[in-house]
């Protein structure tokens, strides 16, 4: 059992690393996510209630960003926006700063994620129905306070499946970030593999911990949904 | 005391309403006084819904007045053929005051029966949870659902959550309930619950505007009928002018088709 003793010995020497870099993937993840779930919400509120130019700018903003790969994005953002940055900042007369790769990850994937939460909130909000809101109005509710109290709550089982989805999506979308240096768990690997030559070992585990981070949130998106949904008739088998 | 005397409630002057070319409204005026029952009855179309849900600006009226407990509604000067509020603050203010009662029940999904009903009281009128989770059990109490309290809406028949939906009226303490076609969505076996309920406020001598398909029982309950014709108001009176008295033939063909 060579394969087995040789990622005994591969997880005693860069065990700790590829942690490390499941950590700065997950920080990665958790924060695009966030930021996504952020732009998403303000993009769908715009996209249904906004005036002529927001809608049009949204609409430029999630039609390009899904139109291009998320790969070339990455590249683009990552490189065209530091320049762009430092321009900028050097027009202003300051010195130039170093984006660390954690917050260049998390801003480039949550303008990506952003683009794709705004459809799904988008759908989710539109479905709610309107009668809904129409109590929430005549019970004097603001509409600040029908979209707390009202709108978003019922909007989260409608919304669920999708942003779980794009969950999932986004964990594995940081290993692209590999490719602008970034040392998230792809990244780590391929280090890992190169110095000791232990290709299959090496995969497999980071794959194993990239599946042991999806059936994790499986569960959790499982949990949420079985919350969000307290207040409906279930239909099919459970 | 005479019906002059008593406070004004609601008083509606030459309301109209127009989707786009349709005209839906062409001039309707209602005065409730202080513990009217009014009936609003007529055939699909005629617009009494739609002007029901002019009173709490659920639909935005093309031209009229609205008078809310004496307070006169504040408008914008008119824009694209609607009548916008001058002043948001005034209708949701305002609207504290109407216990709006839907045909489609309307109930909040995730939110349970109780939770339905402490809502407004909490949320808009600001009492204290505990304050309002008494009243709130005190009126599920009242519509007999008190033991329902934790379920979800989508679990309760059609009856139980129309009873819910006016046990959530009823927890604002509003000046006057506005029910639209309580019963129309409900099975048949199951209209007789909501009407002993809604017949029950009514005989407290709250102030309700009720749009109905039910004949027999606005007859009983009305202290005022009104039968509206494509927008206009056709018909006015006791029950017994309007069911027994009609000057209007249309009006004495409503009510004998629908018996």
């Amino acid at each position: 059992m060579t394969f087995l003793s040789n990622i005994v010995q591969f997880l005693s020497e860069w065990g700790p690393n590829l942690l490390w870099g499941l950590v700065a993937t997950l920080q990665i993840a958790l924060g695009g996510y966030a930021l996504g779930l952020l732009i998403g919400l303000g993009g769908a509120l715009g996209k249904i209630y906004g005036g002529p130019v927001t809608r049009l700018f949204l609409e430029i903003y999630t039609t390009l960003i899904r139109a291009v790969p998320e790969l070339v994005l990455i590249l683009l953002l990552y490189y065209a926006g530091t320049q762009l940055l430092n321009d900028t900042l050097r027009g202003l007369g300051y010195e130039r700063v170093d984006i660390s790769g954690v917050a260049a990850g998390v801003a480039v994937l949550g303008i990506v994620q952003g683009a794709y939460a705004t459809e799904v909130l988008r759908g989710a909000m539109q479905a709610i129905p309107r009668g809904q809101v129409e109590a929430a109005q005549a019970y004097g509710m603001s509409a600040a306070l029908t979209f707390r109290r009202i709108m978003l709550p019922a909007m989260v089982p409608l919304a669920l499946p999708g942003m779980a989805n794009l969950w999932l999506i986004i964990t594995k979308d940081t290993a692209l970030l590999a490719v602008v240096g970034f040392e998230e768990l792809a990244g780590a690997t391929r280090q890992a593999a190169g110095s000791t030559r232990l290709y299959l070992e090496a995969f497999v585990v980071a794959g194993g911990l990239y599946l042991g981070l999806t059936l994790a949130s499986n569960r959790f998106f499982k949990w949420l949904e079985g919350r969000a949904t307290l207040g409906q008739v279930k239909v099919g088998a459970a | 005391m005479s019906t002059d005397e008593k406070k004004s409630a609601i008083h509606v002057d030459g309301l109209h309403k127009s989707f786009g070319e349709l005209a839906v409204l062409k001039g309707v005026s209602m005065d409730a006084r202080e513990g009217d029952v009014i009936s609003i009855i007529g055939a699909s179309g005629s617009g009494k819904s739609t002007f029901l849900r002019c009173i709490n600006l659920l639909e935005l009226p093309s031209a009229g007045s609205i008078t809310i407990a004496g307070e006169p509604i504040q408008f914008a000067p008119l824009k694209d053929g609607v009548m916008n509020p001058a002043d948001r603050k005034q209708i949701r203010r305002l609207r504290t005051n109407l216990g709006m009662v839907f045909q489609g029940f309307n109930l909040w999904g995730h939110m349970t029966v109780l939770q339905n009903v402490m809502e407004a009281p909490v949320h808009v009128l600001g009492q204290p949870k505990a304050e309002a989770r008494e009243k709130a059990e005190a009126m599920l109490q009242r519509v007999g659902l008190y033991e329902k309290r934790d379920q979800y809406p989508a679990f309760l028949s059609g009856g139980q959550q129309q009873r819910a939906a006016i046990a959530r009226a009823l927890a604002i303490e509003p000046q006057a309930m506005l029910f639209d076609e309580p019963t129309s969505a409900l099975d048949p076996e199951l209209v007789g619950e909501v009407l002993k309920v809604i017949r029950s406020i009514a005989e407290e001598g709250r102030t309700m505007i009720l749009v109905t398909h039910e004949m027999a029982f606005a007859r009983d309950v009305s202290s005022q009928v009104v039968f509206l014709h494509q927008g206009l108001v056709e018909e006015q009176g006791t029950p017994d002018q309007v069911f027994n008295h009609a000057k209007s033939e249309r009006c004495k063909a409503f009510v004998s088709s629908i018996h």
